[in-house]
């Protein structure tokens, strides 16, 4: 199972442009709107962790056809299949190989997003919170639907339309908690909501994702 | 009944029939060759026998058992993908498709197999770099590897140079010999040094 890990982590460093670009999308998506919507410093505050959410989301979604296309392509996945290790176990590593080259760099430079648009020390804490917990999500109920749209050619748009409409719960409670910290009022609610969500993703997902992928090579 | 086999096998694919009620069985020492037509189905069947998917109906068991770990143990299969990653040095796909197979073999028989293999130099360059017949050559290597009574393999002579090809049934035969199964297609008849070779036919059916 470490190797299934150490492999996902060496083609990640080895394809470092696929890394950097859903990054730097970000980045600039954060950027357009100071730009798009005007630089005043209290819209910034208030559209602030929308905008970057929203951007962690559409960037995601850039990335997350790594997950197993490469691997479904040159039957490097048929190999993992027949290898004898439990498929759910499998599509758990990489799933947790995904998340940190995808989150990781995301959150590092979260506190520079934070100064673009002007959020408080409040805020910022409240958003790296929904980040730390909402992003591992986005990981996993993405992966299941990578794994059922990988045979299909030019699954992109398609996995967007999949996956949009199933994290608008989370982009309403992760923006809600922001919010409520800029207020100074209590955001525990929410911050529950979002993990209850993450650990059924914990229990469920690998096993969905298993089965969406034994689901693509039939 | 011990080896592996297959009963009543049925397969549709796009609302084609591809085969109904297909029985098959494979005993060690013996070397199948699928023979059919393009569009038949034999990927089909060989992927159902692998189990990487599901028939329509009929049963398939490995020594009276359906199939689990214990099939996985026992088997390489060698499909018309490599499974062999571009980024990857060809020794990274063996090492870590050896770790993942639960098969242990030191960095040197690595270098030793891909040298047997003709692949000597092409060791540390990125996969995507070496030829088409290369690339077949450093995923049959698995064949040199890891110790599985049973072969399956789906056009295995793609791509492959009149040695490579000779090397192969070579491999096949001594296999064979040693108590091992192969089951295999491909569109070139086998030449006598693969040793005896039983025959199921595939037809294409509409």
């Amino acid at each position: 199972m470490g190797g299934v890990f150490k492999r996902d982590l060496a083609l990640a460093f080895r394809q470092k442009a696929e890394l950097v670009q859903p990054l730097m999308f970000l980045v600039m998506v954060v950027t357009l709107f100071p730009l798009g919507v005007g630089p005043g410093p209290v819209t910034l505050q208030l559209i602030g962790p929308g905008v970057i959410w929203i951007a962690a989301i559409l960037s995601s979604l850039m990335g997350m056809e790594r997950l197993f296309r490469d691997d479904f392509a040159d039957g490097s996945l048929e190999q993992l299949q027949l290898s004898g290790l439990p498929l759910y176990a499998v599509a758990a590593m990489k799933v947790l190989c995904h998340w940190l080259v995808t989150f990781i760099p995301l959150l590092i430079l979260s506190p520079l997003l934070a100064m673009f648009l002007n959020l408080t020390v409040d805020m910022y804490i409240a958003l790296v919170i929904t980040l730390l917990l909402g992003t591992p999500l986005l990981s996993l109920v993405g992966a299941i639907a990578v794994g059922l749209t990988v045979g299909l050619q030019r699954g992109g748009v398609l996995l967007a339309l999949l996956l949009i409409p199933v994290f608008i719960p989370l982009l309403i409670f992760a923006t809600s908690a922001v919010d409520a910290a800029a207020l100074q009022l209590p955001y525990r609610a929410q911050i529950a909501i979002i993990g209850a969500m993450l650990l059924i993703a914990m229990a469920l997902a690998p096993a969905a994702i298993a089965y969406s992928l034994k689901v693509s090579q039939n | 009944m011990s080896g592996l086999v297959a009963s009543e096998l049925s397969c549709i694919k796009r609302d084609r029939v591809l085969f109904d009620r297909l029985s098959f069985s494979l005993q060690s020492g013996q070397l199948v060759y699928l023979r059919g037509p393009n569009g038949a189905g034999k990927t089909s069947l060989l992927r159902i026998l692998c189990g990487l998917s599901q028939p329509e109906s009929g049963t398939i068991t490995w020594q009276s058992q359906p199939l689990g770990e214990h099939w996985f143990k026992d088997l390489i299969y060698v499909g018309h993908k490599p499974g062999v990653n571009g980024a990857l040095t060809a020794i990274e796909n063996l090492a870590f498709w050896c770790r993942q197979h639960s098969v242990s073999v030191s960095l040197d028989h690595l270098y030793h197999v891909l040298a047997e293999l003709g692949l000597v130099g092409m060791e540390d360059v990125p996969c995507r770099t070496l030829s088409a017949g290369q690339q077949r050559r450093v995923a049959l290597s698995r064949l040199w590897l890891k110790s599985a009574k049973v072969w399956i393999l789906d056009e295995p002579f793609t791509a492959l140079d009149v040695k490579g090809v000779a090397q192969l049934e070579d491999k096949m035969k001594a296999h064979v010999d040693a108590g091992g199964a192969v089951l295999t297609t491909s569109h070139q008849a086998l030449s006598e040094r693969a040793g005896t070779v039983r025959f199921f036919d595939l037809e294409y059916r509409f």
